[in-house]
């Protein structure tokens, strides 16, 4: 499947990342570079660390060593919220979505960190207050559309299937505008056609956006055909980075994960 | 010094008193992860009962003519707790399965009204002297022999509790039943899926847990009569809870101990710089400085939350 | 039939987002305020004034106040009668010391007050969370308390240890002191809530309010968004313990004209208004109303049906009290945690089809 982007620098570059938990290792010693409007893929058995990788990255989890670099800044540890701010946005493996809230408040719960009026101008409400929610309901309105998710847009999501759920996890995080999405397994659970429509979503965002893209995932097929790069974590080690086709005939990730395939190839 | 020592020690009685309200409170949270505000007055009602029981003041006598002796009345109070576990679970619980923490405190709170508007109504709300027989007046022991001042119910009631804990401490550790009560306590719907009958259980910790008040309702009872201030004591127990983790057998008295001898060291030698009646908010503010710092308690679990 | 909603379409954001979106709903809110503004003043009595509505609508302000911590920010707090004490001093405090100040002024200043010890007693939520925030706020309620009946600087030294507001007026009204009319209390009052419902309404439906909500549903999705947790409790905090404050001067002030501090706010204030939140309904703004009309009137309902019509003891009366509101506790939170405010949201369905079963 060939885009028609244009894939630039590196954006986030992973260098030498070590995160342990008492005693158990999650990460030892990994390094890979994403570049910029890419779709980045991190595959491995369950276990390897592919979550806690991407913890690190958007500052959930701390590793004790190695270094970060985000846009150019350099930071071992940072505070959540503070990667949100930089850009930085992320769905969950389980589903982290506000259960008491509708599927258009937890998308405009995304737009936060683009507004700003204060306490008094909200209690007021008319004026500047309403104006910056109306505006910003344009935007969100927009990812409704584009996730075709205006039907369920008042309920509340915690009545919702899965399958939707995660795409309205998804609409949030796209309504931060990130430059990073980091999606923990977002075809988890799903069925074929689901499947399809996440990864045609997924290719949107990153055509019409250009938003990079990190994600983990386990459906090989996906993997493959979407990914410009592939990083294979087993045990909390590297064991390849690559092409996809780089990586499916890598021998180390064949034994380890893969397996080959039998009667055909 | 010797001062010190009797205000020590006062403290420690004063904490033992403390820490066989908070062990019941330990018991239903380990076994359904339920801080229970009623536990308190579940003490009062047991008093309550046990006092209608055995004293010629209440219904029992009107009704029937003729008191419990004190072994019978202890039984019979017993059974009351039974039914009242039973009841509790199957009116309240029952419905709140897998509710957040939050609800289910608010549901014991609610819960704490009930049973003391009906042993108001019930039983009166005068204060009933409670004698069963326990020693009453000062250790001539412990003044003989080193003119501390130590009364002999207090002494009583330490025993008692040590002999509660590890007893309790056993139960959980080492029976079938104890282990079905952890898995409760962590997670009702899996438990449910292994088999584990949760009524039962709950039946089962919520009477536990009113044998705790009753003995708690007996020692307070026999110091100072039955009285609705008893059911306050739901309150003092939430900081002995936090300093020796909401968990923990051993860590609630320890909590217990803890925080009765710093109210009365602190009542004693801070106090009068201050106009007095420290008391009253030691306690939290202590407990409030262990949130700080170590919001697990001293013994207890340390939570962890992952995304 | 007559609760249709049919032709009523929303053509702006603007239009969807507004408070009361139903067409009747409106009708029946600007009904309310009239009667509320322009009928009561006219027939309201001393007995209906104290025992009623002035009750009402301090309980209503300090409900509000509690739902924005606790039911939008999921913040438990067991301090909200020590707050109240803090808002009924501050206001104190503030007309014997500054006779001359408006004391539309005073109230306002004393909720500022309530808000920075809302403040300072929040800062622990950031390490401590749910249950355990509740302890820390029952020091803060047993401190204050302590604090107020202790040191003789809040109650002007007064040797009863009573704090008495004195008379003061508004636009040439006695709003405080004996010569205050009933009508003249209950304006000021109802122009107080009135204002600040409508305040917390617009702040609750806005980015502030979604981030407390969002802090309330999973606070570790929300920080991983980038809504910061400190700053966004802190301002739950702060503006929960303006309202309470505010709510505390004027049932201070203006309600009950003395107060002592054992009595006025201790623990089972705390209670009753927590109590009013849950089963008005956590999260909602209206629920907060129900919730104080509730409990404001069902003590007098009893005391009417018990006392006055079958003869029953006034102490056996306030146990059967305390025993239907834990009963009540407990129905809600099994029945319907989401209150009255819910319960009245699913008649309103049921109005919709009515007299249609489906």
């Amino acid at each position: 499947m060939a885009h028609q982007r244009h894939i630039g620098e590196t954006i986030l570059s992973v260098d030498n990342i070590s995160l342990a938990f008492g005693g158990v290792k999650a990460l030892t010693d990994v390094s890979f570079s994403v570049r910029e409007h890419e779709i980045f893929a991190i595959i491995g058995p369950n276990g390897a660390g592919k979550s806690s990788m991407l913890n690190c990255i958007n500052g959930f989890y701390h590793p004790h060593q190695g270094t970060i670099t985000f846009k150019g800044k350099a930071r071992r540890q940072v505070r959540p919220s503070e990667a949100a701010r930089e850009g930085i946005a992320r769905t969950f493996q389980n589903i982290a979505l506000f259960t008491g809230m509708s599927t258009l408040d937890n998308i405009m719960t995304g737009r936060n960190t683009k507004m700003h009026k204060g306490l008094f101008w909200q209690a007021l409400h008319f004026g500047p207050a309403r104006d910056e929610e109306i505006e910003h309901r344009h935007f969100v309105e927009e990812i409704i559309d584009f996730l075709e998710i205006e039907a369920i847009r008042k309920t509340p999501v915690g009545t919702l299937p899965y399958g939707l759920q995660k795409r309205v996890e998804l609409g949030r995080a796209l309504a931060a505008q990130p430059d990073l999405l980091l999606l923990d397994e977002p075809m988890a659970g799903m069925n074929l056609e689901e499947k399809q429509d996440m990864c045609r979503y997924i290719l949107d965002v990153n055509d019409e956006f250009g938003t990079t893209i990190v994600l983990i995932e386990h459906d090989m097929g996906v993997v493959m055909d979407i990914s410009d790069r592939v990083v294979v974590l087993d045990y909390g080690k590297k064991l390849a980075d690559g092409t996809p086709d780089e990586v499916r005939t890598n021998q180390d990730v064949i034994d380890a994960y893969l397996g080959v395939a039998h009667g055909d190839e | 010094m010797l001062f010190f020592m009797e205000t020590f020690i006062g403290g420690l009685m004063a904490g033992v008193m403390y820490s066989l309200v908070a062990l019941g409170f330990v018991l239903i949270y380990k076994a359904s992860g339920i801080f229970n505000f009623a536990q308190g007055v579940f003490a009062l009602f047991a008093g309550l009962a046990l006092y209608d029981f055995i004293a010629e003041g209440g219904w029992f006598f009107g009704l029937f003519g003729f008191t419990l002796p004190i072994w019978a009345g202890i039984i019979a109070t017993m059974g009351v707790m039974v039914i009242v576990a039973w009841l509790v679970e199957r009116v309240v619980l029952r419905h709140l399965v897998n509710q957040e923490p939050i609800i289910l405190f608010m549901s014991t709170i609610g819960l704490a009204y009930v049973m003391e508007g009906l042993g108001d109504i019930m039983f009166g709300s005068d204060v009933k002297p409670l004698d069963i027989g326990l020693p009453q007046g000062a250790s001539d022991f412990l003044l003989d022999s080193f003119n501390l001042y130590v009364e002999k119910l207090e002494v009583v009631a330490a025993g008692t509790a040590a002999v509660l804990v590890i007893v309790l401490a056993i139960f959980f550790q080492k029976t079938r039943i104890g282990r079905a009560l952890r898995a409760v306590a962590d997670d009702h719907q899996a438990a449910l899926s292994v088999g584990i009958s949760l009524n039962t259980i709950w039946v089962i910790v919520w009477s536990v847990s009113g044998f705790v008040a009753l003995v708690a309702g007996i020692m307070w009872g026999s110091k100072s009569g039955i009285q609705f201030s008893l059911s306050l004591i739901a309150l003092k127990a939430l900081p002995v809870l936090i300093l020796g983790g909401f968990t923990s057998v051993p860590g609630a008295i320890i909590g217990g101990l803890i925080i009765g001898v710093g109210e009365k060291v602190a009542e004693v030698y801070a106090g009068p710089f201050v106009g007095g009646a420290i008391e009253n908010w030691f306690a939290y503010m202590l407990a409030l400085a262990f949130l700080l710092v170590r919001p697990q308690g001293l013994f207890g679990e340390k939570i962890i939350e992952r995304v | 039939m007559f609760y249709r909603e049919a032709g009523q379409f929303k053509t702006s954001y603007d239009a969807d987002q507004a408070v009361f979106p139903i067409l009747q709903d409106r009708v029946v809110i600007y009904a309310f305020a009239f009667i509320a503004v322009f009928v009561v003043p006219f027939i309201i009595n001393d007995y209906w004034a104290n025992a009623i509505l002035l009750q009402f609508l301090v309980y209503a302000l300090a409900a509000i106040g509690l739902n924005i911590l606790t039911g939008y920010c999921g913040q438990v707090s067991l301090g909200t009668g020590g707050f109240m004490a803090v808002g009924a001093y501050a206001s104190y405090k503030f007309v014997t010391s500054f006779p001359e100040l408006n004391y539309i002024v005073v109230v306002l200043l004393s909720g500022g007050v309530t808000a920075t010890v809302g403040v300072l007693f929040g800062l622990p939520s950031l390490r401590i969370k749910g249950f355990y925030l509740a302890v820390a706020t029952l020091a803060a309620q047993f401190f204050l308390i302590w604090l107020f009946n202790k040191v003789g600087w809040f109650f002007n030294y007064s040797p009863t240890g009573m704090i008495v507001s004195p008379p003061r007026e508004i636009f040439g009204f006695q709003i405080t002191g004996p010569e205050a009319t009933p009508a003249a209390r209950y304006l000021f009052c109802l122009g107080f809530v009135g204002v600040f419902a409508l305040a917390a309404k617009n702040i609750v439906r806005g980015r502030i309010g979604r981030n407390w909500m969002a802090i309330r549903d999973m606070d570790i999705a929300a920080e991983l968004i980038g809504i910061r947790p400190l700053q966004t409790k802190l301002m739950a905090f702060a503006v929960s313990s303006f309202y309470i404050g505010v709510a505390g001067a004027l049932y201070f002030g203006v309600w009950l004209g003395s107060a002592e501090p054992t009595e006025a706010f201790d623990i089972n204030q705390s209670f009753l208004v927590l109590f009013m939140i849950i089963i008005g309904g956590l999260g909602s703004i209206v629920g907060s109303f129900m919730g104080a009309a509730f409990m404001v009137l069902v003590p007098i309902l009893l005391k009417n049906i018990m006392v006055d019509g079958f003869d029953f003891a006034v102490g056996v009366a306030k146990h059967v009290e305390v025993t239907l509101l834990g009963a009540l506790i407990i129905f809600f939170l099994i029945v319907e945690p989401h209150g009255l405010a819910r319960l009245w949201q699913i008649l309103k369905e049921k109005l919709r089809r009515w007299p249609f079963p489906y």
